[in-house]
């Protein structure tokens, strides 16, 4: 039998005291962000914080801080959460599934699944070799990263709860629709076929099975730690740049120099060969909002770099031919550029 | 003891092997960490989730990495091999 890795057991007090002296500490430093940086860099460094480059200086430490508190914060509620679920047990739940609802399901479960990039072919012989559809497991594939909590948070922080929910509504439309074109594309010819042979022998592990409080605790500190470790060069990359572009760049810019029709297939042909995450590309799309570039078009670039990523299409190449891989680009980068278009002309 | 970290050789497999490494060092057990990067036989285990450890055949975590402390209880706990 499977012993989980459990943690250390504390007493329940230990547990849930330390939890809410941790969110007290957050809360506070929350609040206090702006205070502390304006009395550092205001009155104890002496910078001027109505010049350019002041305010500039301001706007990045804040705007850093303000992240690293949201991210650490909602990547470990996040954490615990999905720690009731597992890629077993979405496997068992689309397993059977027909097509249609079975993408749109996988699509949903792709978001609230704990799952790593780096098992993406594990999983996908897993899906397939369970019988769950071809497309409706390209609609998990393409879900799981496209709506992330990172990308989440990084909206809500930089342009408010509205055009986060419209970033999650947007993905999971992506991934319903492109797993459900490349379903009905009956691309399994380009599957290598030692996919379809493999079989599952003895019980598949669930490693949400056995968890106790503590165990998902722990996780949630450890993914803090491990995505914070990841992504803070990017992010730092990000925000400098957007500070840069905030304080240098002319007002209403890409307003008067680019916004002919061809803006969102363009931003989305950068954004796919890009690689970068969520983190490193927000502020930036943020920036480039504020000079004029329109909400379609900055979402989709942030889109096209967080869906469609290099390395992961290496890793799925060991099962897929490179037919289906360019197929499943094309697909995917055209509902993004589809969106793109519809959120420009309703916003 | 057998010792093998199941998954294709990402960050995560490799914090994994580390903190393993770093465990099994504490505990003063001599083992070779072997590694399994063969995707069907990643699934011949019943693993979907990477990175994996598996110790004597057996799946001891799946999905996650945990600390060096907490691997040591767990492997400390698997008793003498």
């Amino acid at each position: 039998m499977t012993a989980p890795a459990t943690a250390p057991r504390r007493s329940a007090f230990g547990r849930w005291g330390g939890l809410a002296v941790a969110a007290l500490a957050w809360a506070v430093l929350y609040q206090a962000n702006l205070p502390f940086w304006t009395w550092l860099l205001g009155d104890v460094i002496g910078v001027d914080l109505h010049s350019r480059a002041g305010d500039s200086a301001l706007f990045f430490v804040y705007d850093t801080t303000k992240i690293v508190l949201l991210l650490a914060g909602i990547i470990f509620l996040v954490t615990i959460l999905r720690s009731f679920m597992s890629v077993e047990r979405t496997r068992a739940l689309l397993g059977g599934r027909r097509e249609g609802v079975g993408n749109a399901a996988a699509a949903g479960l792709g978001v609230v699944t704990p799952f790593c990039s780096c098992s993406a072919v594990p999983a996908f012989i897993g899906f397939v070799a369970a019988g769950v559809p071809l497309g409706v497991t390209l609609s998990f594939l393409i879900a799981s990263p496209l709506v992330n909590e990172v990308a989440v948070v990084m909206l809500y922080g930089l342009f408010g709860w509205q055009i986060a929910l419209l970033y999650v509504m947007a993905g999971l439309v992506i991934a319903t629709g492109a797993g459900y074109v490349l379903g009905r594309l009956h691309l399994e010819a380009w599957v290598e076929p030692f996919v379809f042979e493999t079989r599952l022998h003895g019980k598949l592990i669930d490693p949400a099975q056995g968890l106790t409080w503590d165990d998902r605790i722990e996780m949630g500190r450890e993914e803090v730690v491990t995505i914070v470790r990841k992504i803070w060069p990017y992010l730092l990359v990000g925000i400098g740049l957007g500070a840069v572009i905030h304080g240098w760049m002319p007002a209403d810019w890409f307003a008067t120099h680019a916004n002919g029709p061809l803006g969102v297939p363009i931003a989305v042909g950068i954004g796919v060969p890009l690689y970068s995450n969520a983190a490193g590309v927000a502020p930036l799309v943020e920036a480039l909002h504020d000079k004029g570039l329109p909400m379609g078009t900055v979402l989709a670039f942030m889109m096209s770099v967080v869906a469609l990523s290099l390395p992961e299409m290496i890793l799925l190449r060991r099962v897929l031919k490179p037919r289906l891989i360019g197929t499943y680009v094309a697909v995917v980068a055209t509902s993004i550029v589809a969106i793109g278009y519809l959120f420009n002309l309703i916003l | 003891m057998d010792v093998k970290i199941l998954g294709s050789g990402c960050r995560n497999c490799q914090n994994l092997e580390a903190n393993t490494a770093q465990a099994l060092h504490e505990l003063g057990i001599d083992a070779a960490i072997d590694h399994v990067t063969d995707e069907v036989e990643i699934i011949g285990y019943g693993v979907m989730s990477t990175p994996a450890l598996v110790i004597d055949d057996e799946v001891v975590v799946s999905g996650r990495v945990p600390g060096s402390d907490q691997l040591r209880a767990l492997i400390d706990a698997r008793g003498p091999a």
